[in-house]
């Protein structure tokens, strides 16, 4: 069975319906990407999958448990991590604290320092700006906690919104090099992109996403050498 | 409010003054902070906080009543000490749940819609306290003092020619405490840590497995306490309460919170006390005519060369 199965999804906002019966799904140990336009309804999809968004219709099934029930406080807690879009880092609290909240679902004491320490290793400018408050961070110093931030909580599936959106090209790469490597150690990952070229080369599958459903799916590569995926997204 | 009145003696007025307006200054700040806490958490002014405190002056004198009447008359001594620690004890808790309660019924429905939506209905809530306040003890103003003297009119201890009233001392000794309790709460408490995250970042929050709505519960749950609190010394100190007490209260103590940076928990406790030595010295210095328009001219005055107040973060961080 799929580590993460989501069946004719329906979710939006008020009047809008933005999800049109979304299907996609993430295996244990794989790196699967969601690409798209704007507007396309990738966020959505993540923010759905995360419970902030309230699922209308439809299956979401995370290790072989029923979501749609489960409140959003409660996600984090069954191994789901979500690095968000635009990051919302806690502006007012240190880089550190940052972190702390990251395993607020946790209480062992050891293993969160422990974890602390090797988000340093992942990213070391954090560990140099630990005292700093989240919001005098950099754009790819927030981006870089972000995502120690979410794998704080130790998730089997980590969401990732938008990584390399606003960040200079080394720290892209730097980026991409660490979610290979976590992902190397057994983490599967969810990865929705603007920069689809990237995307394609890190995952081991891809989805298309066209205005609430999923219009094309394949391996990665398959997708990158598809001359209407490169016509579309990957602009050549 | 009582205006003070100036006894001719000028150096012992301005101490005591001093000490009115710390004292005055306690009780807008514990009412600011009820404001400042829920505006920093889900930005809704909740104008129906004045009134949660009129109720709990309404709670104090009907306890007080209550025991009254079960034990006789009251006086200062061993039995007046214990039905302060008991209305101390339950009217907080009392105005903390009441507050649960009408977030749970009035603004969680409304949590995702237009920001001007909430702000109306607490309006309404408002309204809806007022006239339960009106209800309960009626239109004209109550004595608790015929009831019964609970805080003796006496000095604590003599500061040179300046007395310490007990009933100085008795908000003081309260409301320091709890000051000191609260950051606690809200730097090193689990809760606490909960608190500042969802008010920096609701989303960020619920992706941290916050569960935003009892965090949101308990913000509104504190914020009544202290006004529960609030309400119970005030009532001790002045002695005197009436349904309409909430307004005058509410809008002072929500000047506080703005003038110390609404959202921002020292600058409401700055702010209350900032308003409380204005209204204080204004009040003495003026006989009382001049307080209402010192402490709004200093509230425009302060917001034209700071708009966010004393402590509020330059710019929201938004992104
Ligand atoms: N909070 C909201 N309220 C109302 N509509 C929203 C909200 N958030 C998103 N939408 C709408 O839902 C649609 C899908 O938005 P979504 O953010 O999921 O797209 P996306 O694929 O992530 O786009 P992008 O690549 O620009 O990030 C858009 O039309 C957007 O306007
Ligand atoms: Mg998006």
């Amino acid at each position: 069975m799929a580590l993460l199965e989501i069946t004719d999804l329906r979710s939006g906002y008020g009047a809008i319906e933005v999800l049109k019966g979304l299907s996609l799904k993430v295996e244990a140990g794989e790196i699967v990407t969601v690409i798209g336009a704007n507007g396309a309804g990738k966020t959505t999809t993540l923010m759905t999958i995360s419970g902030c968004v309230k699922a209308r219709d439809g299956r979401i099934s995370f290790d072989g448990n029923d979501l749609a029930s489960v409140p959003a406080h409660e996600i984090v807690k069954r191994g789901l991590a979500q690095s968000p879009e635009g990051r919302k880092i806690f502006p007012r609290l240190s880089v550190l604290e940052n972190l702390e909240m990251g395993a607020f679902t946790r209480n062992d004491k050891p293993g969160i320092r422990e974890d602390i320490e090797k988000s340093f290793q992942y990213f070391p400018i954090l560990k140099e700006r630990q005292k700093q408050l989240g919001g005098t961070l950099s754009g790819g110093e927030q981006q870089m906690l972000a995502i120690a931030r979410a794998l704080m909580s130790r998730p089997k599936l980590l969401l990732l919104d938008e990584p390399s959106l606003g960040l200079a090209p080394m720290i892209v790469l730097k980026i991409f090099d660490v979610i290979r490597e976590l992902n190397r150690q057994g983490m599967s990952v969810l990865l929705v992109e603007q920069n689809a070229r990237m995307a394609l080369r890190l995952a081991h599958r891809g989805y298309v996403m066209e205005t609430g459903t999923i219009t094309m799916t394949d391996k990665a590569e398959v997708l990158l050498n598809d001359p209407r995926i490169q016509a579309a997204y990957l602009g050549e | 409010m009582q205006p003070i009145l100036a006894d001719g003696n000028g150096g012992a007025l301005f101490w005591e003054l001093l000490v009115n307006g710390l004292v005055m200054g306690s009780l807008f700040a514990l009412i600011a902070l009820g404001y400042s806490l829920v505006y920093g958490i889900i930005e809704l002014v909740n104008f129906a906080h004045g009134d949660l405190f009129m109720l709990g002056a309404a709670m104090t004198y009907t306890l007080t009543a209550l025991a009254v009447s079960w034990f006789g008359t009251v006086t200062p001594g061993g039995m007046s000490f214990a039905i302060v620690l008991g209305l101390l004890l339950i009217v907080p808790f009392f105005c903390g749940g009441a507050n649960i309660l009408i977030d749970r019924a009035v603004y969680r429905p409304l949590r995702r819609a237009p920001r001007l939506v909430p702000l109306v209905s607490a309006l309404g809530v408002s309204f809806v306290l007022v006239n339960i306040g009106q209800l309960w003890i009626g239109t004209s103003p109550l004595s608790l003092e015929n009831k019964a003297q609970l805080v003796s009119d006496d000095s604590l201890i003599q500061m040179g020619e300046v007395p310490l009233k007990w009933k100085d001392a008795v908000v003081l000794i309260t409301v320091v405490p709890v000051m000191v309790g609260l950051t606690w709460l809200v730097k090193f408490t689990r809760l606490g840590k909960a608190m500042r995250a969802t008010a920096q970042n609701l989303v960020a929050a619920q992706l941290m497995g916050i569960g935003v709505e009892r965090v949101i519960a308990s913000t509104f749950f504190v914020g009544g306490y202290l006004a529960g609190l609030a309400a119970v010394v005030y009532t001790l100190k002045i002695g005197r309460i009436e349904y309409q007490m909430g307004f005058q209260n509410g809008l002072y103590a929500f000047t506080a919170a703005v003038v110390g940076g609404i959202g921002n928990i020292p600058g409401a406790v700055l702010g209350g006390l900032l308003l409380g030595f204005i209204y204080s010295f204004g009040g003495g210095y003026s006989q009382g005519n001049w307080v209402d328009a010192l402490i709004f001219g200093v509230l425009i005055v302060l917001l034209i060369f700071r708009p966010t107040g004393l402590l509020g973060s330059r710019s929201r961080e938004k992104v």
